[in-house]
């Protein structure tokens, strides 16, 4: 069963949507309690990085995040929810979950911010978002990740400078763009993710 | 690299799509949820839904129109019309829009505008500006475009981007409904003064305009109506002319 994280800002909606028209069985995840029971999770993110902290510390759900990502059970973070697997944001000097290494910083461009529309991927590294190479996702944001292991990175894109667009390491993954949003190419990563993780949600899937 | 963005706007009253000349003489386009599955399918970059009564009973009617289009529709929605409180972004949110657009209630409240991106983030805080040329700019416009404010649109934009506005929604009432190209100055004049994305709107009838507006007036993202309704224009056709011009679109 895979378990869509609510932190309270929001954005449930469009990733269950998209889970839904998947015919993925899905549940909400409030608390701690409930993340136990679920096999794999997703992190729909959006507003600031600070807020959604707070909201996680509320239902114990940061140390259930680490717990749950240390276990090796599948994570994809989107947006923010990438984000916040890191130490710390420059968006509002906000603490993360700190599961990996390096920080949430500004786009350093010149064009402009915040970064939104259609942008593509170019697939550097991991094996997820190999079949997903050149094609053009949905972006709303300012800042991105900067991990201290270049290792982690397995997507970039260009906004007047390069940026980390998706990471993958081990059985987390985390996305800066939506693939809730995205239209079809969207919906196949997300499938692709919900196979890879929950196999057998996927084979009983309605 | 990012693309232009090409939006079709669905004019929604009484639960159907409507479209205005200059605001008025509303004609009825047809079903809201076909509209919008059909324009995702064609590319559509994004949809925006404009509530042009924003009547209690037309609210609850709009809502219940997004949450059946975003079910089905896997592109960013933003809704506006009648967005007057953080309570009415917060349900526009709710019903599976990705985006509100605020624009009267701005004006009244400017401080609303800060209030939003703190609560939902500046992703989803859209300020609609309508404006007509008056003497060497433009000023600002509220109430669907009949009230003038005596406030530069220009600087008001500006103001918005300041108080936290993640996009700029600019809709120039002079050309508006007339199919003659949008107001490439004023699109200009904005998008050159901030640093925020900026959507033009108003004029669009044919796929040339959409070309002058990214490449004369400095656009993010060109809305229209009237061009893509009833298939005057298909999107792949408008997308066409625009990556033939040199203007990067998502195909």
């Amino acid at each position: 069963m895979i378990g869509l994280v609510d932190h309270g800002a929001g954005n449930l909606a469009s990733v269950a949507n998209a889970l839904d028209h998947l015919e993925v069985t899905w549940r909400p995840v409030h608390d701690a309690g409930e993340l136990e029971g679920v096999t794999a999770a997703i992190l729909p993110g959006v507003g600031a990085a600070g807020a959604a902290m707070a909201s996680l510390r509320a239902g114990g759900l940061d140390d259930g995040l680490r717990r749950f990502c240390a276990s090796g059970r599948p994570y994809l973070g989107i947006c923010v929810g990438l984000q916040l697997l890191f130490e710390r944001s420059a968006e509002d000097g906000a603490a993360g979950l700190g599961i990996l290494a390096g920080e949430v910083v500004r786009i350093p461009t010149a064009a402009k911010l915040p970064h939104v529309g259609w942008n593509t991927v170019e697939h550097v590294g991991g094996g997820w978002l190999g079949p997903f190479d050149g094609d053009a996702f949905y972006f709303t944001h300012s800042y991105v990740v900067a991990p201290t292991d270049r290792a982690l990175v397995a997507a970039v894109t260009d906004h007047g400078a390069r940026f980390v667009s998706a990471i993958e390491h081990g059985s987390i993954f985390g996305v800066q763009f939506h693939p809730e949003r995205s239209g079809p190419r969207g919906l196949e990563l997300l499938a692709a993710f919900c196979r890879a993780a929950d196999p057998v949600t996927d084979a009983h899937a309605r | 690299m990012l693309a232009k963005r090409v939006i079709p706007c669905l004019d929604v009253a009484g639960g159907r799509v409507v479209k205005g000349r200059h605001f008025r003489a509303l004609v009825d386009q047809g079903d809201p949820v076909a509209l919008a599955q059909a324009y995702a399918a064609a590319g559509a970059d994004e949809l925006v839904f404009l509530d042009i009564e924003a009547t209690v009973e037309g609210r609850a009617t709009l809502l219940e129109l997004v949450r059946r289009v975003a079910r089905q529709v896997f592109i960013p929605l933003t809704v506006g019309g009648g967005v007057r409180s953080a309570d009415d972004i917060r349900d526009v949110l709710r019903a599976g829009a990705d985006k509100a657009s605020i624009q009267t209630a701005a004006v009244a409240d400017p401080d609303l505008v800060s209030r939003a991106a703190r609560a939902f983030g500046s992703q989803c805080v859209v300020v609609a500006i309508d404006a007509g040329r008056r003497g060497p700019g433009w000023q600002l416009h509220t109430h669907g475009a009949r009230v003038p404010t005596g406030i530069d649109a220009v600087a008001w934009a500006v103001r918005m981007q300041e108080l936290g506005a993640g996009e700029l929604l600019l809709t120039s009432i002079d050309a508006d409904g007339t199919r003659q190209g949008y107001d490439l100055e004023f699109t200009r004049a904005v998008a050159d003064r901030v640093s925020i994305p900026v959507i033009a709107s108003g004029g669009a009838g044919q796929p040339q305009d959409l070309v002058a507006v990214f490449q004369e007036g400095h656009a993010d993202a060109a809305l229209a109506a009237s061009i893509f309704h009833q298939d005057r224009w298909s999107i792949a056709a408008v997308k066409a002319e625009l990556a033939a011009a040199g203007v990067a679109v998502r195909r």
